[in-house]
């Protein structure tokens, strides 16, 4: 009872807001969201908690959000460009995986045909050990990389994807080959913790938030964050700290469709940050564990770009990505 | 011992309050509608519920959600009964029993005998769940690559008592459903294979789609097909409505048998719902006193894989709360739930939120006496169903087969697979080819391949690898013994036979 009349004095003040100001009224969207995934993984989430937030905060009338799932978000990508062009009301979340998946499999859709709205949110990726490994810090693991690289068996997600990028981008940066790792990809985080925690494989990549509880628990040894800067009151050190220069993270953003006006992208622009800075937005971060990445306009659309090229990159290196 | 005890009597407690009785209600009946419905899963019901649960209390949503996963499995086994579409993958097995005993006026028995047995399996599941749990999750986390490979291959061996009469047949099949299962993106290397270019292949077949295109489909194909040979005349009910003593006798050991396979199988993280029904059935169609029922309407093959396929879903739970490990799509949006309220399932959600956890667990068995309650009536009415003069029902079954496939996944690809398989599934029967094995090849195909590259990948390619875990060299041992039992036994035959 108490929730319901909290939601109806909600409601009443946004009327009120609304009514107060006429010209919000009139920019008040209808949005359609695409999640290029199946329910209940990031992306989906991320849709959903926009238009929750989108909603709560006034900014959008309604906004409803679609599925499409397949290849990493390929199939996705695909129909938004070619069904979408030109509508100002629609947008596509997005984040690092679908830049990986792309590439791999040689989509004809690119994202330079997408036009960039704003990096939402990004998780910190992790590398854990068992508790029970020899290994105790970055540098026990880049010691062992360099003593045969063949040997250190990496376990992670889908091939190609943040936790894979991050292995080669691990051996790279201490000086070791990151054509020759040995990384494992698992389906989904559940069953590499698996893995991790049978001692199956020598180490475990993962988001932060995945394995934080088995890290609290003390089952799994953190050995590095790949923030820049220590997380605030975490006792988990960076690579940074340890003298490897590694720093990823899984980031999610939302870009419109191609061949939107300036004018549409605007608006499109300052609804996502007008949401981003709303106290729903930022209860949903909390909740859900990611960190607050908000980058708009050209900034965002040339870190696209630069990560796209490091994505690239990478993958071609370790032979995911031919030619 | 005790401290479980007291602690799922305080669960008890949580779980009856009037508002959760209610959440659990909504959930089950949710549930149930969902798994009626091919495509559909409680998966993506979940994951709709969640924005609007938000505002909820974190215990009734939890239990809500956990209805939903219940009730999904008991709906799903009536349309697989009834109409031969297997609402969700698990209740493939099902229906290779289940709708030869709805064609030959059976339906009531079979549809009671899997209500009953889902109850007894989530029951007894549940119960494993609050007390085995802590001691289970540790089995089930030293499962490497190479046990799934083992594992896999004693479903492979067991489950070829699926292949019908014809051996030959049967492994035509096989390798259809195993060729099924190459497509897409490799897992290890990223790589697509037979995907010809089409980005909606890349994700692989569906196994939904597969099984109602084969099932569905294809036996409204061939029924039309038939038409004028033959008008085949359905009796909604013949004999007993309900289960006869004999109906009981049979069933009650292949409920306990399944929930055996389901609930341990569940519960590793890479267990999953299919393998222990199709295990369940090869092991009944091995033990049964009536072999000449089988691939005729048995009533044990519905049982056994229906026990199996809920103490599955409870088997899932247990890596979900112990260790915060999703190990179905379902789960995985349950533990999104959990996250949904700040509390992250792992080793520390006993201690830190004790009502939650216990009043999860009591609620399941609540929700599974609410679930029964809620099928056993319909028993009758769902029978009805059957009466429909054929040319409807069969128009009633292609509308509802292709709904489901486009609210899966919308899109023109994935509709042409559904006819496409149709098609298939029409010839097969025509030629007497035995179906289940192509789908079984689909599931088991790709996850044996995986775990065998994902072992050697980790043993640098020394096969040794794959008998030296105790685990692994015991399973093994158990599929060659399945494989070769059978030759010896004949062997032991003739010779008891000269001796007379």
């Amino acid at each position: 009872m108490f929730q319901f009349s909290a939601r109806l004095v909600g409601a009443a003040v946004a009327l009120t807001l609304a009514l107060g100001t006429p010209t919000f009224a009139e920019q008040q969207l209808e949005l359609k969201l695409m999640a290029p995934a199946a329910p209940g993984g990031g992306w989906d989430q991320t849709a959903r908690s926009m238009q929750q937030a989108l909603v709560a905060s006034g900014v959008a009338r309604s906004v409803q959000v679609t599925n499409v799932p397949g290849a990493g978000g390929s199939v996705g990508i695909a129909q938004f460009v070619n069904g979408a062009k030109g509508d100002g009301n629609q947008m596509m979340v997005n984040g690092f995986v679908m830049v990986g998946a792309l590439a791999m499999n040689k989509s004809p859709v690119t994202l330079e045909q997408v036009t960039p709205i704003a990096r939402l949110t990004e998780e910190i990726q992790v590398i854990v050990v068992p508790a029970n490994s020899p290994i105790k810090t970055a540098q026990d693991l880049a010691a062992a990389v360099k003593a045969d690289i063949a040997k250190v068996t990496f376990a992670g997600g889908s091939a190609g994807g943040v936790d894979h990028v991050m292995a080669a981008l691990f051996a790279g940066a201490v000086g070791a080959d990151a054509k020759k790792i040995n990384y494992i990809p698992f389906s989904g985080g559940g069953e590499s913790l698996a893995a991790i925690l049978g001692g199956k494989v020598t180490a475990g990549i993962s988001g932060l938030s995945e394995y934080e509880g088995q890290i609290k628990s003390g089952k799994l040894r953190a050995i590095g964050v790949t923030s820049e800067k220590r997380i605030a009151g975490s006792d988990i050190p960076t690579f940074r700290e340890q003298g490897i220069d590694l720093v990823i993270a899984n980031w999610r953003s939302v870009v419109a469709p191609p061949g939107v006006t300036p004018e549409q992208r605007k608006t499109l622009s300052d609804a996502v940050e007008k949401m981003v800075k709303s106290d729903a937005w930022k209860e949903i971060l909390k909740q859900k564990g990611w960190e607050d990445a908000y980058l708009g306009g050209d900034a965002f659309a040339d870190f696209l770009k630069k990560e796209t090229v490091r994505v690239t990159d990478v993958l071609r290196s370790v032979g995911l990505v031919k030619s | 011992m005790m401290d479980t005890f007291a602690a799922l009597a305080h669960g008890m407690a949580v779980a009856v309050q009037p508002m959760n009785l209610l959440y659990a209600l909504i959930g089950v009946f949710l549930g149930t509608a969902v798994g009626v419905l091919p495509g559909i899963g409680p998966a993506l019901t979940v994951a709709l519920l969640l924005p609007v649960t938000y505002k909820l209390d974190p215990g009734g949503s939890l239990i809500m959600f956990a209805g939903i996963y219940y009730g999904g499995m008991y709906g799903g086994s009536t349309t697989a009964i009834l109409i031969n579409t297997p609402g969700e993958s698990a209740s493939m097995a099902t229906a290779l029993e289940g709708n030869k005993m709805a064609k030959a006026g059976r339906g009531g028995p079979a549809l009671a005998t899997s209500a009953i047995g889902s109850f007894v399996a989530g029951t007894i599941a549940t119960i494993g769940l609050a007390f085995l749990a802590p001691w289970l999750v540790d089995f089930a986390v030293r499962f490497g690559p190479e046990d799934y490979f083992a594992l896999m291959c004693v479903a492979f061996v067991t489950v070829s008592a699926t292949f019908g009469d014809s051996p030959i047949r049967g492994l035509t099949s096989l390798f259809i459903g195993l060729t099924l299962g190459l497509v897409g993106i490799d897992k290890l290397t990223g790589q697509a294979r037979l995907a010809f270019g089409v980005p909606e292949l890349l994700d692989g077949v569906e196994v939904t789609t597969l099984a109602v295109g084969l099932f569905a489909v294809g036996e409204a194909l061939y029924v039309a097909s038939r038409r004028h040979h033959t008008e085949e005349k359905l009796e909604p009910v013949r004999g007993s409505l309900w289960m006869t003593k004999e109906d009981w006798k049979r069933s009650w050991k292949p409920w306990l048998r399944g929930t055996m396979f389901g609930f341990p199988i569940g519960a590793l993280p890479a267990g999953g719902a299919e393998i222990p029904t199709f295990l369940s059935y090869s092991t009944e169609k091995r033990l049964t006193k009536h072999p000449e029922e089988f691939g005729k309407g048995a009533i044990e093959g519905v049982a056994g894989p229906e026990a199996a396929n809920n103490a599955s879903a409870a088997g899932t739970l247990v890596p979900l709360l112990t260790l915060g490990l999703p190990t179905s799509a379902t789960a995985a949006m349950m533990l999104a739930g959990f996250q949904q309220y700040g509390l992250n399932p792992g080793p520390l959600l006993f201690a830190e939120r004790p009502d939650l956890v216990w009043g999860l667990i009591a609620s399941l068995f609540i929700a599974n006496c609410m679930l029964l309650v809620l099928n056993l009536p319909l028993v009758g009415l769902w029978v009805r169903l059957l009466a429909i003069p054929q040319p409807w029902l069969y128009a009633g079954i292609l509308v509802f087969a292709t709904m489901g496939t486009i609210a899966a996944k919308p899109s023109m690809v994935e509709l042409s697979m559904l006819a496409g398989f149709g098609v298939l599934g029409f010839l097969m029967r025509r030629f007497d080819f035995p179906i289940a094995p192509v789908v079984v090849g689909l599931i088991l195909g790709p996850i044996a391949e995986s775990q065998l590259r994902r072992a050697l990948a980790i043993s640098l390619g020394d096969p040794v690898t794959l008998v030296q875990s105790p685990i692994s060299a015991t399973l093994l041992a158990v599929a060659l013994i399945a494989l070769l039992a059978p030759f010896m036994l004949k062997g032991l035959g003739r010779f008891k036979a000269n001796e007379d």
